[in-house]
């Protein structure tokens, strides 16, 4: 049967669902993709367009290769700080969360209030987060230094001295951010069948065999999505540092998303073109690390 | 009966380890309350004490009359950036949503995968070229630049699609035999199923929108539309060493957080297990 004009003109304009979210991300998510790579290849200003010079890979090749370059040093500096942050947070990310999960699923009387506990810091922003644990970790009236001092031990400056102050950074971090993970966790372990663990008993197994042998296992992909997105998120570092640490002590936990936002936007001579060309190498690092990691997990399953 | 031993044994013992944990975690806040009701000269007196020697409301009476940032103006710009943010997103996402999952069109299920695609590419890409695009638009410091940009967001169409898709087909055929017109079928079907996946959607678009650091303080210079967690930041600085005001904004900053999740608990647990977000 032929269809009418009046039906094949109502499915064009029904069309008119998907129209107004493909204009905005169009405009705010495909263009910026293109546009960064064509600044990182510019000498960018971003206020005087008559300014802008084409360079090709010039930026790319001051801050990968050029050993004299300060943004050679910036970036390598800024990177190295990145991967710290991202190999001491990520396991303990994934680990933390896997424990109380654990002890969750048990279901104590209670077990609602201990998750929502534990869930909540998840939902304040950076500079709350900030704010308490400065507050905490003050070095002469912190409660934990005056803690320390009541049972006879040392203040240590959490702050402004390595390695406390990535043991901070990481901590509020932990404290920050486990909640969601720990969420996903309790709900993939209610999914593993019960009669396995019966079974496992019955064969006389520990309760370490029964972790790695079944509940490991059985929660592989949650565990590979979590690692995935735990560290994609570390990679992008930002407000710890900038707020609790500003990156000291000595630039040693200045980490690569501040030094993109002071080359771009910060005081002095901002320079547009190497910051992009930064955060795109950070891009691509972090897209090569999510399908590295997921094709290990993989192979390991 | 050994069995129901063991696990009251188990219970027991994972109910010890979780308090212990849950102190820990409750000081740092408890802390920070404590300090608010301090008078300065305590916070800085080196006392451990959680109840003030001397409870005073004179750290939230400054805060609240400050004229030179105002807690409650940033509050105020949080609210109505992430309130009309998540109502436009919710629009948007769900008309999306329901072209690609209800709509039966022919390139769509390969444009569709091209947006879940571009999930891959990290943010932080796009920022510069992003703020060059708020200069040309001349957005800067302008509430559109808070607003607009996430509109475009492939996660919430995503998770509004995967719900459409579970809505049963009869409902939907049943009502276009009878006339109804897709918008019809929208608005007076899909939506009104969809309202736990909307709630879940909304929550996280609002709470994204609320927390973001980064972007509003690049594009922001004024106060006029400093967002809460900009407008903290640069009270860290600005209050300097008055610790207990400075602990009075904290708790302030908490509460309206603390609020949204008192009433909607369920949903956000049910949305990070429906779907996996964090934030």
């Amino acid at each position: 049967m032929k269809r009418s004009v009046i039906d094949r003109l109502k499915e064009k304009s029904s069309l008119l669902f998907i129209a107004p979210h493909l204009i905005i991300f169009s405009i705010f998510f495909i263009i910026p993709f293109f546009y960064g790579i064509v600044i990182s290849l510019f000498n960018w200003h971003m206020f005087f367009p008559e300014m802008r010079e084409f360079i090709g890979f010039d930026n790319y090749q001051k801050i990968l290769f050029d050993t004299e370059h300060i943004y050679h040093e910036y970036f390598f500096n800024g990177l190295g700080n990145t991967f710290t942050f991202v190999l001491i947070s990520v396991p303990l990310l994934v680990a933390f969360p896997l424990l109380f999960a654990l002890l969750i699923n048990i279901e104590p009387p209670g077990y609602k209030v201990f998750r929502g506990i534990f869930y909540l810091p998840s939902l304040l922003s950076i500079s709350t987060l900030v704010l308490i644990w400065r507050w905490v970790l003050n070095t002469n009236v912190g409660i934990l230094n005056l803690t320390l001092s009541e049972v006879g031990l040392d203040r240590i400056p959490w702050l402004a001295e390595q390695p406390f102050a990535w043991a901070s950074l990481v901590t509020m971090t932990v404290w920050w951010t486990i909640g969601g993970n720990m969420v996903i966790f309790t709900a993939s372990l209610k999914e593993i069948p019960q009669s396995l663990y019966e079974a496992a008993e019955v064969d006389g197994a520990n309760i370490f065999q029964k972790f790695f042998n079944i509940t490991i296992p059985g929660m592989k992909n949650q565990l590979l999505y979590i690692t995935i997105m735990t560290t994609l998120a570390s990679f992008n570092v930002f407000g710890q540092p900038q707020l609790a640490t500003g990156g000291g002590p000595s630039e040693s936990t200045k980490v690569l998303m501040m030094y993109i936002r002071e080359i771009a936007f910060g005081g002095g001579r901002p320079n547009p073109g190497i910051a992009t060309a930064m955060a795109v190498l950070l891009g691509i690092i972090m897209i090569a690390i999510s399908l590295f990691q997921s094709r290990i997990i993989r192979r390991l399953g | 009966m050994a069995l129901r031993k063991i696990e009251r044994r188990k219970k027991r013992a994972s109910f010890t380890i979780l308090t212990l944990i849950s102190i820990v975690w409750i000081i740092p806040v408890l802390w920070v309350i404590s300090t608010s009701f301090k008078t300065e000269q305590e916070a800085v007196s080196g006392g451990i004490n959680l109840i003030p020697n001397e409870f005073t409301l004179d750290s939230y009476r400054f805060i609240f009359n400050d004229t030179n940032n105002n807690i409650l103006h940033y509050i105020r710009n949080s609210l109505i950036a992430a309130g009309s943010h998540t109502l436009l997103y919710l629009l948007i996402a769900s008309m999306a949503a329901y072209g690609y999952g209800i709509l039966k069109w022919k390139y769509r299920d390969k444009l569709f995968w091209f947006l879940i695609s571009t999930m891959m590419i990290p943010a932080v890409m796009n920022l510069i070229p992003l703020y060059s695009i708020m200069i040309t638009f001349e957005w800067l410091d302008k509430l559109q630049a808070l607003v607009v940009p996430g509109l475009g967001g492939v996660f919430g169409v995503f998770l509004l699609r995967q719900f459409f898709l579970g809505i049963p087909k009869d409902l939907i055929e049943s009502a276009k035999i009878d006339g109804a017109s897709h918008l019809q079928i929208y608005l007076r079907i899909v939506l009104p199923l969809a309202k736990p996946a909307l709630i879940v959607v909304g929550l996280f678009s609002f709470m994204g929108n609320w927390n973001d650091y980064l972007w509003p303080l690049i594009v922001l210079n004024s106060d006029t539309y400093r967002t809460l967690p900009i407008g903290l930041a640069l009270m860290q600085g600005n209050y300097n060493i008055y610790y207990s005001r400075l602990m009075a904004a904290t708790v302030v900053s908490i509460i309206p957080v603390l609020a949204l999740f008192m009433v909607s608990q369920r949903f956000f647990i049910r949305g990070i297990t429906m779907t996996g977000i964090k934030q």
